[in-house]
């Protein structure tokens, strides 16, 4: 990208998303120049690391599923043994529009926080959750809110961009499943500036959520639980 | 009766969690709870008295019934190193599979190893 110093990785963790990967890596090289993708396959079934690999991408292989949060910690991991300095995490569902990267990247850039978090909710955006989500988006939201001390509206938004302070913690200590309101606390935890940003969001474009009725339940007790934890967790700065 | 039971069934569990140790099936390191559970009860159904005196501390009417506590707390406590142990596995298993993830890449790319990390 323009600046020299900022060498920048999208990191698109992907589990069976055969049907939406292709298109995802196309939109990102439409929309940003110089940035290079990386897919991380978490033990896929389906076509998607022969897609992803057929459209230029880096792909590091999980020899099995491990978690959303282990696939982006993989990332993590791969962009600091390659010397990139910021990274821009991109759902592989078509969720996250590449237009919207740079909006991420530029408090960063300038030095404004260590995470960048895109909203659904700081602007009117159009995007409509069910009921019962956007409960849970709520709830979560307020309870990070109230543990970070900032107006954090979208705390389960997995659009984020990390600079390289906070790529080293989470490297380390990033959550397996369902990691992203759990990482939020840890950021906080570990001293690192948290900040959103408004964007824009499409309705996934193909596959599944990972969050079907059964696993809402668990998912709510388990981060609540988690950040829990967390709060009492030591941890070194 | 049950003195008798608790004593054969812990002595047979004693002899056979040695010959796992010996035979190699099992880590010392895993063996000390089993093992230590296994001497309390020993002594415990051996040694009436002591149990007589340690139900009356504790509140137990009935001696025997606290041969089967003492076992519980063990086996409770068994299970929670169990625990732990698994967290660490699976935590050192996911470092291993990243580890080999980026690996993989590396040979992939061909990379030579001396140009990590800059």
């Amino acid at each position: 990208m323009e600046n020299e110093d900022h060498r920048v990785l999208i990191i698109i963790p992907a589990y069976n998303e055969e049907e939406t990967i292709a298109a995802v890596i196309e939109d990102i090289g439409l929309h940003t120049r110089g940035a290079s993708v990386v897919v991380v396959d978490d033990g896929s079934r389906d076509a998607t690391q022969l897609i992803a690999k057929s459209m230029g991408a880096t792909v590091l292989e999980h020899p099995f599923n491990m978690g959303v949060g282990a696939a982006v910690q993989t990332g993590f991991k791969y962009a600091l043994e390659c010397g990139y300095n910021i990274c821009i995490q991109v759902d592989a569902d078509g969720q996250h529009p590449a237009e919207e990267i740079e909006k991420l990247l530029e408090p960063i850039r300038r030095g404004k926080a260590n995470v960048v978090v895109g909203s659904r909710f700081l602007e009117p955006s159009g995007y409509r959750p069910s009921i019962a989500r956007g409960m849970g988006i709520g709830l979560f939201s307020r309870v990070v809110s109230a543990i970070v001390g900032t107006r954090i509206t979208d705390a389960t938004s997995g659009f984020r961009a990390t600079d390289l302070k906070a790529m080293k913690f989470l490297k380390d200590v990033y959550p397996e499943d369902y990691p992203e309101v759990e990482a939020l606390v840890l950021l906080h935890k570990g001293g690192f500036d948290i900040m959103e940003v408004p964007v824009s969001m499409r309705t996934r474009q193909g596959g599944r959520s990972s969050i079907t009725a059964g696993r809402s339940v668990y998912y709510l007790i388990k981060v609540l639980l988690a950040i829990m934890v967390d709060i009492m967790k030591k941890i070194e700065r | 009766m049950i003195q008798i039971i608790s004593i054969a069934i812990s002595l047979v569990l004693f002899v056979a969690v040695i010959d796992l140790i010996r035979r190699g099936l099992l880590k010392e390191k895993y063996s000390v709870l089993w093992l230590a559970s296994m001497l309390f009860v020993i002594v415990l159904a051996v040694w009436k008295e002591l149990l007589a005196r340690v139900s009356m501390l504790v509140g137990v009417a009935y001696p025997p019934t606290l041969l089967f506590l003492v076992a519980f707390l063990f086996v409770i406590l068994i299970l929670l190193h169990y625990s732990v142990a698994i967290s660490s596995l699976s935590e050192k298993n996911k470092i291993l599979a990243q580890e080999i993830a980026l690996l993989k890449n590396r040979i992939h790319d061909k990379q030579p190893l001396s140009e990590e990390k800059r």
